[in-house]
Order: structure tokens, then sequence, then C-alpha cells
């Protein structure tokens, strides 16, 4: 009886522990958009860290970008063709990453790249008192260093996705058309004809704009929370790839429900 | 009538949680341009006392007062204004680390006015020519040794020029020329700036070579207080053990433990 009781207290510490950092998490949040005003007012705090988080993820994003096209190419060749619709590997394409692929998979990379880069800074900065020295120097943190990396973020991810969906559809383009041998114009022209810019670009957009913003709120939340030890560091940025993967895959979940379906699906 | 402390502390008590108290009813006074030392052991509750003098612990009981004002009673924007007139050296320099050591200066500057490039290049270079450091300007952090940092972080707390100044730990693994440097730099800057210099250390010697007065804090009290050369005749027991570096007296050399007869007893059963 005794063994159950520990059991269940030990589960209840962990739960509402758990409850209490989220409700933290989001006060974090409500505080950093306060802040923001430094990080708009001097946006060369913000492009610099757009450079960090953005220009420096490009590399990745517009390979993978790249690759995953190339498969899709591929994989949606065979089995289009199976039903004789091989003219459409460009609206298949397109259609897979500009609402799907290109939010995701450039929302799981950037949270890779960019988001475990984010946290670890500021962890470090945490661990080494750089944070402490700008508090002692009168200069809020927040508003500093964690709201123009937020910021940048959130611009950031967007375009990356955007790139990413751009990158794909060339390398779509690549395998169907100069290897497979689809028609060129066929490929442009029903992708042009299928694709709509408010159901599935501007959807796409938004899905990626999302993942910018929780991506980067997880980076910089576990950042500034993280002990400042080495062991401390290491686990925050883990979580920041673990937490920002599971929440871009959740969300992806409730957005496309939201948007994809019922009266809105095309 | 002698001029009003620079700070003053009234019976202050601070614990991280209720059940360990790391302050109870510490109380000192701090006059204007003094260099004063507070030590004691490692984990004895003086960082604490010098994070509460910055604002950045509240006292849970007690009253606390710098520069003229009352912390309790001021917000976060109160407290940041009262900060810009301190500055504090860090144990390590906390440089940052993005930053060349022209920029880490400057850093100040640049956030709270509005002085032209040209002058805040010349004020810059005026601060880094006060910690010997004027040709280091263009490096990096991780270009500096130990000492070296220590003395940019140095000329980045003074880039204000602030009345009081909050040295943790300043000596902490330096070698014995650095050390020196250091030390002069703290009370050359004092005397030459009018500032208050408030030094947390358990460095003896060199602590008692540029204090004027010394609080010994044990246990989260102060258990001793007066000039340098006062403390080193002192017959107070944690005084002389502290000063002499004893591994015997009031502080034991063992952490608490049973018996080792009956540990050693013990471990015989089990086996």
């Amino acid at each position: 009886m005794a063994e159950l009781r520990n059991w269940l207290e030990r589960l209840g510490h962990i739960v509402t522990a758990k409850i209490w950092r989220l409700g933290f998490a989001a006060r974090f949040f409500f505080y950093v958009l306060l802040h923001s005003g430094t990080a708009l007012r001097r946006f060369g705090l913000t492009i610099r860290e757009i450079y960090f988080a953005g220009v420096l993820s490009m590399i990745i994003i517009l390979v993978s970008g790249l690759f995953v096209g190339m498969v899709l190419g591929l994989q949606g060749y065979d089995t289009l063709q199976r039903y004789g619709s091989g003219e459409a590997l460009g609206v298949l394409v397109a259609l897979s990453l500009v609402r799907e692929l290109g939010p995701v998979v450039a929302g799981l990379l950037f949270a890779s790249r960019a988001g475990s880069a984010i946290t670890a800074e500021i962890g470090l900065m945490k661990a080494t008192e750089q944070i402490a020295a700008m508090e002692m120097m009168a200069v809020d943190p927040i508003a500093r260093v964690v709201a123009p990396k937020f910021w940048a973020g959130v611009i950031s991810m967007p375009l990356l996705a955007a790139m990413f969906s751009a990158m794909g559809i060339f390398g779509g383009y690549l395998i169907g058309v100069q290897l497979i041998g689809v028609d060129e114009g066929a490929f442009w022209s029903q992708m042009q004809a299928s694709v709509d810019v408010r159901n599935d670009i501007l959807n796409g957009v938004i899905k990626s704009f999302v993942f910018g913003v929780a991506v980067t709120w997880i980076a910089v939340f576990e950042g500034y929370d993280a002990p400042p030890t080495a062991e401390g560091v290491s686990g925050a940025t883990t979580r920041t790839v673990v937490t920002s993967s599971l929440a871009i895959l959740a969300l992806d979940f409730v957005l496309t429900a939201l948007m994809f379906t019922g009266g809105t699906a095309k | 009538m002698a001029a009003a402390p620079i700070v003053e502390i009234d019976r202050v008590s601070f614990g991280y949680d209720a059940a360990r108290p790391v302050l109870h009813g510490v109380s000192l006074r701090i006059e204007p341009g003094s260099v004063v030392g507070i030590m004691g052991q490692s984990g004895c509750g003086k960082t604490t006392l010098l994070r509460i003098i910055a604002g950045w612990l509240k006292a849970s009981a007690g009253t606390t007062r710098a520069l003229g004002q009352d912390l309790s009673g001021l917000d976060d924007r109160g407290i940041f204004a009262l900060r810009r007139k301190m500055g504090m050296l860090f144990q390590f320099g906390a440089l940052f680390t993005d930053m060349t050591v022209f920029d880490n200066v400057a850093f100040q500057m640049r956030e709270h006015t509005d002085l032209p490039a040209g002058l805040i290049e010349d004020l810059v270079l005026m601060k880094l020519e006060a910690v010997g450091l004027r040709g280091a300007a263009q490096l990096m952090p991780s270009e500096l040794s130990g000492g070296m940092a220590r003395r940019v972080a140095l000329a980045r707390a003074i880039a204000l020029d602030p009345q009081l100044m909050l040295y943790d730990e300043p000596f902490t693994g330096l070698d014995p020329i650095s050390l020196g440097v250091i030390a002069r730099l703290i009370r050359m800057l004092n005397d030459s700036l009018g500032q208050t210099s408030i030094v947390v250390s358990h460095d003896v010697e060199e602590c008692f070579r540029i204090v004027d007065y010394v609080y010994f804090v044990s246990g989260g009290k102060i258990v001793a207080e007066g000039r340098p050369e006062e403390m080193r005749r002192s017959g107070e027991a944690f005084v002389k053990q502290f000063v002499r570096g004893d591994t015997e007296g009031p502080i034991p050399f063992h952490y608490p433990a049973p018996a080792y007869a009956a540990d050693l007893a013990q471990v015989a059963a089990d086996g």
C-alpha cells in the first residue's frame, strides 16, 4: 500500500513538474514578445541572428530539398505511370512539397541545425555568466539576446521552407523531365493549373511560420532554462531537437486537419 | 558628521529554500572610498551577500541600502537604474565570447548612451589603457590568457565609471604575476576614480594587501571584522584558522560522518 502511495506521489510530482515547466515556458514566450522592441527597433541585431540561424542553414536545406525532390520524382513516376498519368508528376511533386514536405522536413532540419545551436549558445552564455554579466550591466538579456534570436528563427523558417520546396521541385524536374523523359510542358503546365496560391502555397507558408515559432520558442526557452553546467547544456540541446521535432509533427497533423479537410479540401 | 555609507546592510537573512538558510542576521557598513573585503570559505554565503547588494537576490529579512536606495522597495526597472551606477567583475571575467575586446568594453556605452562612435572609441581605448591592454583591443576573448581576460572584464566593468565596484573572487585561478596586477588595479582604480569597492575573496594575503577593512563570514554570519592588521592579530578561532590556513580548528577537516570504527564494522558485517 505504502509502495503504491510512493509510486503515485512520484508520478504526481513528475506530472506537476512538467505542468509547471509548461506554464513557465508560456510566461517566457509572452515575456519575449513583450520585450521584442529592441530586436525590431535595432533590426541589425536580428539580421545578424538571421545570418546564423537562416543563412548558415541554407546548405543543408537546399541539398536536402534537392534529394527529397529527386526521390519524389522517382517514386512518384513509378506509381503514376501504373495508371498512365506520368504527366501528373509535376503536380504530385509540387503539392507534396508545398503542402507537407517543404514545411515539415525543413522544420525538422531547422530544429536540428539552428534550434540546437540557439539552445547551446544561450545555455553556454548562461554557464559562463555572460547572461549574468549582461543583467549586471543593466541590459535585459531577453531583449538583447533572446528576442533577436526568436524573431530571426520566425523570419528564417518560412523562407527556408520555400527554398526547400523550390529546390525539391527542381529535383523532381531533373529526375522526371531530364532523366525519365516526362513531357516538360505537361510537367510545368499541370503543376501551374493544379497548385492553388491560397489553398496550397499560403497554407504551406502558414505551416512553416507556425513551425518557426514553435521551434525557436522551444530552442530559446531550453537554452535560457538550462542548468549552467556541461550536462545541463547538453541535455537542453537534446531536448530542443526532440521536443521541436515532436511539436512539428503534432502541429502538422492539427494544421493539416484544419486546412485540408472538409470544405477547404481541393 | 560622517558621510553616509555606500552600502548598509542591517540584520539581513536569506535562504534559497526555507530549510537551508544561507545568511542569518548579517549587518555591515561600507564607507565611501574604501576597499572592503568579504572573506570566508567557499559556500559560506559571501557571494550570496554580494548578489543581495547587487539587487540580484532579495533578502528574506532585514534591510539592504546601496547608493542611498533601499533595495527592497525597488522594482526591476529601479534595480536596473541602480546597477548603472555599479560595476561587477565576475569570477572568470564573463566576457562576451562573440565580440572583440574593444566591443566588450564598448558594450555598455553603446547600450546606455547615445555617444558618437569616435567618442566611444576614445573612451574604450582609455579604459583599456588603464588596464594595460590597449594593444589587445582587436583580439577575441579566446585569444586572451586568464589574467588578460580578467583585466578586459575589469575595463568593461568600469566603462561607465561606476560608483560601486563589486569583485566576485577576482584572484581565482591566476598566476602570481596576473594576481598581483589585478590586486594593484583594484586599489588603483578605486582611488583614482573615487569608487568604493567590495572584494569577495578567500585569498588572504592578496586581499589583506589591498583592503581597508575586512569582514569574515562563516556559517552565514559575520564572525569577525576589522582592519587587516587587526585581523592578523585576532584571537577569534575561525579567523586564526582561516588566516593561517590550519587544517584543524572550528572548521573540521572531516565532513560529518559516523565513527570510523563503526563504519568499518558495518562494512565487515555486510561483507
